[in-house]
């Protein structure tokens, strides 16, 4: 049984394999990229609005209230940030339905590659919102005996974003491959729709914990101030 | 008993003792977690929409230990790296 679709080697160039994974990662990112486009390439303010560009509106303005009501201080790059790395892994967790499509969400390569990208986005956000000395001195939060153990959240919360996801979807692959030799055609149906919910339910949540996670780096550092003020 | 039969033995055994504790803890907190949310949206059903939401939240943050665990036991099972290692020196 494979693990992941690391193994499958789809076609090879130079002599390197290019696998499925990211074969299909590219097949996600030209669904994306493609579709958008092409909903807004003709984009004029005049003409009334195509039932396409309502849905994109509709899916944009559904992930802005989402952080709205998440965090207070809502900028646009948490918007693009997190919501691009929602729809990546919603679209991609969604195509489990199409036959012989292993989503790239169930290769580790990709939810590290994910994870990695949260992990240096959250202090490249923190830093240029209020500057490297406020930044580093949220790591020395409620004394300096917590150093180590802040520095050790910030890696352990980055691997477990990685293992989350790619166990869940890894998850749902190999219960059906499983069911599928005990019980062929009708419970491996039903554990792909739950493979769904759970698939939405995950770029839900990796979306959210990234938007957490920048906006507890890019909070205002103000009361931190005060305190250190009522300590002396 | 040979060094790949006692390797392939406590591997087995190993993931089945993974995967029962990790099912345990986690069933049980997000049972608690389960029945707190629901006592509340009794309580407050215009909060509904907000908790149910956080009981996804955490719902899924609570399972992830129980994933963690069936992720060590499906590397034991089906990519062992001692086993292949023993495989190795054993040519």
């Amino acid at each position: 049984m494979q693990l992941t679709p690391d193994e499958l080697i789809v076609f090879r160039v130079a002599g390197v394999g290019v696998n499925a994974t990211i074969v299909n990662t590219w097949v996600v990112m030209a669904l994306l990229v493609g579709i958008s486009h092409a909903v807004t390439r003709k984009l004029k303010p005049d003409v009334p609005p195509s039932r396409w560009r309502t849905t994109l509106e509709v899916i944009v303005l559904g992930i802005q209230s989402q952080i709205e009501e998440i965090t207070r201080n809502s900028a646009r790059y948490v918007l693009y940030f997190a919501g691009t790395l929602f729809l990546f892994i919603a679209l991609s967790n969604l195509l489990l339905v199409v036959p012989g499509f292993a989503p790239p969400t169930s290769s580790l390569s990709t939810t590290v590659a994910l994870a990695l990208s949260v992990f240096v986005a959250v202090p490249v956000f923190g830093i240029a919102r209020n500057g490297p000395g406020a930044y580093l001195r949220g790591y020395l939060q409620p004394s300096v005996v917590m150093l180590p153990f802040n520095i050790i959240s910030e890696f352990s919360r980055g691997i477990s974003l990685a293992i989350r996801l790619y166990g869940n979807i890894m998850s749902g692959a190999v219960i059906g491959a499983v069911l599928l030799g005990v019980a062929p055609f009708f419970f491996p149906v039903v554990m792909d729709v739950l493979g769904l919910l759970t698939g939405l339910i995950q770029a839900y949540i990796f979306a959210i914990l990234a938007t957490v996670y920048i906006s507890s780096a890019t909070a205002d550092p103000a009361p931190v101030a005060r305190q250190e003020k009522r300590h002396e | 008993m040979s060094d790949l039969a006692l390797i392939a033995a406590i591997s087995i055994i190993t993931s089945g003792i993974t995967v029962s504790f990790g099912a345990l803890g986690p069933a049980l907190g997000e049972g608690r977690a389960a029945a707190a949310a629901i006592a509340a949206m009794a309580q407050q059903p215009d909060a509904a929409s907000t908790l149910s939401r956080t009981l996804f939240v955490s719902l899924a943050m609570i399972e992830s230990t129980a994933i963690y665990c069936f992720v060590v036991s499906m590397i034991l099972l089906f990519a062992n790296p001692f086993w292949a290692a023993a495989q190795a020196a054993a040519g």
